[in-house]
């Protein structure tokens, strides 16, 4: 168990921190701690991936030209570019969801005259009951 | 000529992605009439691919390589019957809806702001063509997030008449966005083992995986997140809020679409990218989305029947039709995949239909849906209300209507397959939808309008889509052949990757 904890410690971290993300995400009342909670649970898939391309001693992977046939060292080892691509791309997804997540909180705040869970349920318990009525 | 097809897969959806930045810079005037010959366009387009497709036999796949890369490595766009099936309803009941979406608009969205409100529009149209086009696993993420976050702006808009909106658009983005990220987590699992995104290569390469754990950790990780999306029963509450808060406009375009783009999903990560697999996606289908798709199909039409609210009606029924597909999907023989394709398509007329004719009467009483406030008006617009009344007869099944022919290839497939208690609960809620159409009909035209019963008057941009879709599901129901045929090819195709 040691042994596994200490060769896939990332993979430790990156399944703790997509709990934390969930948990805050569904436990919690507070809109902007919502969101906060959902940027955690990305962050810890974006390790994830980078964790995957990842190579022990791999270095960046751009081709260092030796000898005088101008082709690539084989001897280096390069880490997989691919992952971080994705993720870079994730990145930008996650940047546009958090946005538009705070803009809409902005305007929950504007109407509910609250950003908690529980308040804006209560406005809207009296929305229904006063359509009800009418 | 050769070239111009050879570029089509691209074109359908470069088209909407594309005019929804021009559309976004032009004047709000014009907004509408760029959106609607953008969707248009890319509906022509989709009709000239499915000819070719039709033309080239029904093993033919067209593959196409964004920027020239061929996969593994490039992004590729893949069209086989199943993607065309499913493209063509799209751009379809795209085009429609935008048609009538002016119209239906009335005040919710201030003019000023049109454009910008059609630049989201079509951002949808786009995201979901290309989630349905693609065949990276990857890019497939991207695309769900273009068209979710599209949408999640556009059920926001209803905020004008009803605040509760935006809570429902909040509760839409953050349950889309944590299952468009279990989606990934799945694909990371995948890649993991096979080192592809390409769905037909990590198809190839997946059988040969050693560990099979991590596989199946992923491919409950994809189902499960594409669950979310495509609103199947245990995570499907984000849709009526959503769909009974938006704009009419806007339910008209989702129930219509959005969905569906996701069952498709679904269907293409089992059969495709799991297809070399026989027996873990068919026990996934057979055990995981028969049961919920009964219960989903159970629990929405007795929640429609006790809703007050007839937009809210609508919105509870379309969960229980998406549990039919699901159903079909889950019998798992060609028969059931091709009654779910099906019923893709007809419940796509069905529910655009029936929603650009709530929303039709609507407007007469100010955009209120509450089944009170609709008391009388199918006396007084006879015309919207007769092709609500349509869609509305297609949606419970009655014979010469499209929604007659899913339910009969639907309940022959389950009994095809042995499952006959099935094919009862699936008879039952039939029966049970009858109650909360009924319901409808008895408001519009029996309830006692308030003292007036002068005619109401009817835009004509709004009944010429219904009734475009009207005749639609009466067509397609007593010349079933087309669609039918089509949703056997796209079964076909689907089974051909299986092999």
């Amino acid at each position: 168990m040691a042994d596994l904890l200490l060769s896939h410690w990332n993979y430790f971290i990156v399944v703790l921190l997509m709990m934390i993300g969930l948990f805050i995400v569904i436990s919690s009342m507070n809109l902007v701690k919502k969101l906060v909670g959902l940027s955690i649970f990305q962050t810890s898939v974006f390790l994830l991936y980078i964790s995957l391309g990842k190579i022990e001693s791999g270095t960046a992977p751009i081709i260092i030209k030796s000898g005088h046939d101008g082709h690539g060292n084989m001897d280096i080892l390069y880490s997989n570019p691919l992952p971080h691509v994705l993720i870079l791309t994730a990145i930008v997804v996650g940047v546009a969801t958090t946005a538009l997540g705070l803009a809409l909180v902005l305007r929950i705040k504007a109407s509910f005259n609250s950003i908690e869970e529980d308040e804006i349920l209560n406005v809207k318990r009296a929305i229904n009951s006063r359509s009800k009525s009418s | 000529m050769i070239d111009w097809m050879f570029h089509l897969p691209a074109i359908i959806v470069v088209i909407p992605l594309l005019s929804a930045i021009i559309v976004a810079l032009l004047p709000s005037r014009i907004g509408w009439i760029c959106a609607s010959i953008s969707s248009g366009l890319s509906f022509w387009a989709a009709i000239v691919l499915t000819a070719h497709m039709l033309d080239a036999g029904s093993l033919m796949r067209m593959s196409y390589f964004l920027g020239g890369w061929p996969p593994p490595w490039g992004i590729e766009f893949s069209v086989d019957h199943a993607t065309t099936l499913v493209i063509l309803v799209i751009t379809g009941l795209g085009f429609v809806s935008t048609l009538s979406s002016n119209a239906l608009l009335l005040n919710d969205i201030h003019s000023d702001d049109r454009s910008r409100f059609f630049a989201a529009w079509l951002l949808t149209l786009g995201g979901l063509l290309g989630l349905v086009m693609t065949a990276d696993a990857f890019n497939l993420f991207v695309f769900f997030e273009i068209s979710s976050l599209a949408s999640v702006t556009l059920v926001a808009m209803g905020s004008g008449r009803d605040k509760r909106a935006l809570v429902a658009a909040f509760n839409y983005l953050i349950i889309g966005a944590i299952g468009a990220t279990f989606y990934v987590i799945g694909v990371g699992f995948c890649y993991a083992m096979t080192g592809t995104l390409n769905m037909v290569d990590m198809a190839n390469r997946l059988p040969l995986v050693t560990d099979l754990v991590p596989v199946y950790i992923g491919l409950a990780f994809m189902v499960s997140g594409v669950m979310v999306k495509a609103a199947v029963f245990p995570v499907h509450f984000w849709l009526p809020p959503s769909y009974g808060f938006a704009p009419m406009a806007v339910t008209s375009l989702l129930a219509a679409i959005a969905t569906k783009a996701a069952l498709y999903v679904l269907i293409r990560i089992m059969m495709t990218i799991f297809g070399g697999f026989p027996d873990m996606p068919l026990m996934i289908m057979q055990w995981v989305f028969i049961p919920l798709a009964l219960m989903a199909i159970l629990l929405g039409t007795v929640l429609a029947i006790y809703e007050k609210d007839a937009k809210m009606m609508l919105a509870q029924s379309s969960v229980a039709q998406i549990g039919y597909i699901v159903l079909g999907f889950g019998v798992a023989t060609l028969a059931g995949v091709q009654s779910g394709f099906i019923h893709i398509a007809n419940h796509a007329m069905i529910k655009g239909g029936m929603f650009i004719g709530l929303g039709g009467m609507a407007i007469a009483v100010a955009g209120k849906t509450r089944m009170t406030s609709l008391a009388g008006l199918g006396r007084r617009m006879p015309i919207t209300s007769t092709g609500f009344l349509i869609c509305g007869l297609s949606l419970i099944g009655v014979p010469l209507t499209a929604g007659f022919i899913s339910k009969f290839y639907l309940v022959s497939a389950i009994i095809a397959a042995g499952y006959w208690q099935i094919a009862a609960i699936v008879l039952l809620s039939s029966a049970l939808s009858v109650i909360y159409l009924w319901r409808l009909v008895e408001t519009l035209w029996f309830a006692p309008a308030d003292g007036v019963e002068t005619r109401l008057p009817e835009q004509a941009m709004i009944y010429i889509p219904l009734w475009i879709l009207a005749i639609a599901n009466i067509w397609f129901g007593i010349n079933a052949g087309m669609i039918t045929g089509l949703a056997k090819m796209a079964a076909t195709s689907l089974f051909g990757g299986m092999s």
